[in-house]
């Protein structure tokens, strides 16, 4: 039995949501063992994300594909495209109603973005980068979310204008938001307590850091100022920005 | 010319489309604009009670799309205004039986020969508003000074900025200035600080609606009431005119100021 070792899963950001990469090495069902393993290890990162998942050179049966579509659905967690050259895989994967990549490339040919993820197309591209090797490689993309829009990203992620209530931020590293943090904010979320949240007003309705959770104190009357928050002695705690 | 054609939308229910819709319909109409308000809110219609034009329905958008009638046969002139035509929704039916397609082809029709298409939508953010939204080349947002009509409308300006059809501009109905002076409401600027998208036109809650609703006699028609100014102050912003934003102050003093200031919800200066 194979050691299965969930660091061979490699996640990346990409315009559309998360690409996963199986490796190409093993068989499918340990492949998709270590998959379960990493999902698993971070269900507050992967729940109600959407995947394109990269297969490599296998060629994939329709109960493979189906057995990787249920095993993500298991963790809430949309399968929306295959990444494959493989021509029969490609086949059996627009049969069953997935978008196809046909290059190793993780950038995909959409033309309009879905409406409830965030519209990055008339930003610079990030550079694609995985978790494992460049922790800190970060998202910037200069906007306001809006009620209802989702960011999430294995790196760090900086927002350039307000998040409202209703929206939310899922990222791997730190968030900063250079603006108003109304809505939900998780940093860290793939398993790091060490993770920071900074806002030019930190008001968000929810808070969460690795594991740990809080929501806003009720106190409307305190005047917005730059703020970080970050786990200390088990609790999240804000402070006013200055602190190191 | 093309004509403008305008969804007036909200995501929350209750805020004020279908006044909205018909009050502007009116203001423009009285502006000597050719304008259809049509209400796409299929199943729940709606705008032709607030016209008082229930009476007088024939046909409607359903029976239009399924080839039963034709257009000229389902729009009903306003008597008082002779520039204002309703179609009206379809009350047995359900949102299912009008596609974006057929909305948009109809639209075109329409456009021939007005200046206006007001399209009063579903309230919503599923497929009745998708289709009220597919034929429009500008929407109008409708909000309350509330949170949690803020927070749908929110959602929905997003929506419509995805499906390309932004930036939309904003109007914030039932304001209550009493209620504002005195910390207990939302202002406008709490509003568009949130929202950030163009204010179109403020709105003050106005016993006036409910009696032209049960009348069938738009606010916009009577003189006397202040939220048939504004109204009629946004049909002129609409046509380009530089109409300033209505303040509704009862006493602006500096003892309100200072009310405001030290009041326990109020914000501080």
């Amino acid at each position: 039995m194979l050691k299965i070792d969930p660091k061979q899963i490699v996640i990346k950001g990409i315009r559309e949501g998360l690409s996963v990469t199986l490796p190409a090495d093993q068989a499918w069902a340990n492949a998709l063992a270590a998959l379960e393993a990493r999902l698993t290890a971070a269900p507050a990162f992967f729940k109600g994300g959407r995947v394109a998942l990269m297969i490599g050179p296998r060629a994939l049966s329709e109960d493979d594909m189906r057995q990787a579509r249920d095993l993500l659905a298991r963790h809430d967690v949309t399968l929306w495209a295959i990444v494959s050259e493989e021509a029969d895989t490609q086949r059996i994967a627009s049969m069953l109603g997935l978008d196809v990549i046909p290059s190793a490339q993780p950038q995909p040919a959409r033309a309009e973005p879905r409406a409830w993820e965030v519209a990055l197309e008339d930003k610079p591209q990030p550079p694609s980068v995985s978790i494992d090797e460049w922790p800190d490689a970060g998202l910037v993309v200069r906007r306001t979310l809006r009620s209802g829009q989702s960011l999430r990203h294995p790196g760090s992620i900086v927002v350039i204008g307000d998040v409202n209530p209703g929206a939310e931020i899922i990222a791997g590293g730190d968030i900063v938001v250079w603006g108003k943090l109304r809505g939900t904010a998780h940093a860290g979320a793939l398993g790091n307590d060490d993770a920071i949240v900074c806002a030019l007003d930190l008001s968000p309705t929810q808070l969460r850091i690795g594991s740990h959770i809080a929501r806003s104190p009720d106190d409307r009357r305190r005047k917005p100022r730059p703020e970080t928050a970050r786990v200390r002695a088990g609790q999240i705690i804000a402070e006013p920005w200055g602190g190191t | 010319m093309a004509a403008r054609v305008i969804t007036v939308t909200s995501g929350k229910g209750g805020v004020g489309k279908t006044t909205t819709t018909a009050n502007i319909g009116v203001a423009l109409a009285l502006n000597g604009k050719r304008v259809v308000c049509l209400d796409a809110d299929i199943g729940l219609r709606n705008l032709d009670v607030v016209l008082g034009l229930e009476n007088r329905i024939v046909y409607d958008v359903v029976d239009v799309i399924e080839g039963r009638a034709k257009l000229r046969q389902a729009l009903i002139k306003d008597k008082r205004l002779p520039d204002l035509q309703l179609l009206p929704a379809s009350q047995k039916r359900d949102k299912s039986a009008v596609k974006p397609e057929n909305l948009v082809q109809l639209c075109e029709e329409i456009g021939i020969d007005h200046d206006f298409i007001l399209i009063d939508s579903a309230a919503g953010i599923e497929e009745g508003f998708r289709t009220a939204l597919a034929p429009s080349n500008e929407v109008i947002i409708v909000t309350n000074p509330e949170v949690s009509a803020v927070r749908d409308a929110d959602r929905v300006i997003g929506l419509v900025e995805a499906a390309g059809k932004g930036p939309a501009k904003l109007i914030v109905n039932r304001l209550k200035p009493e209620l504002v002076q005195r910390g207990d409401m939302l202002d406008t600027g709490d509003v568009l600080e949130i929202l950030a998208i163009d204010l179109l036109g403020i709105v003050p809650e106005d016993e006036s609606i409910l009696v032209s609703t049960n009348r069938g006699l738009p606010a916009a028609l009577d003189e006397k009431s202040r939220a048939g100014q504004s109204f009629r102050n946004i049909a002129r912003r609409l046509l380009g005119e530089d109409v300033p934003f209505e303040s509704f102050r009862e006493a602006s003093g500096l003892l309100q100021r200072l009310a405001r200031l030290f009041s326990p919800n109020g914000r501080s200066a």
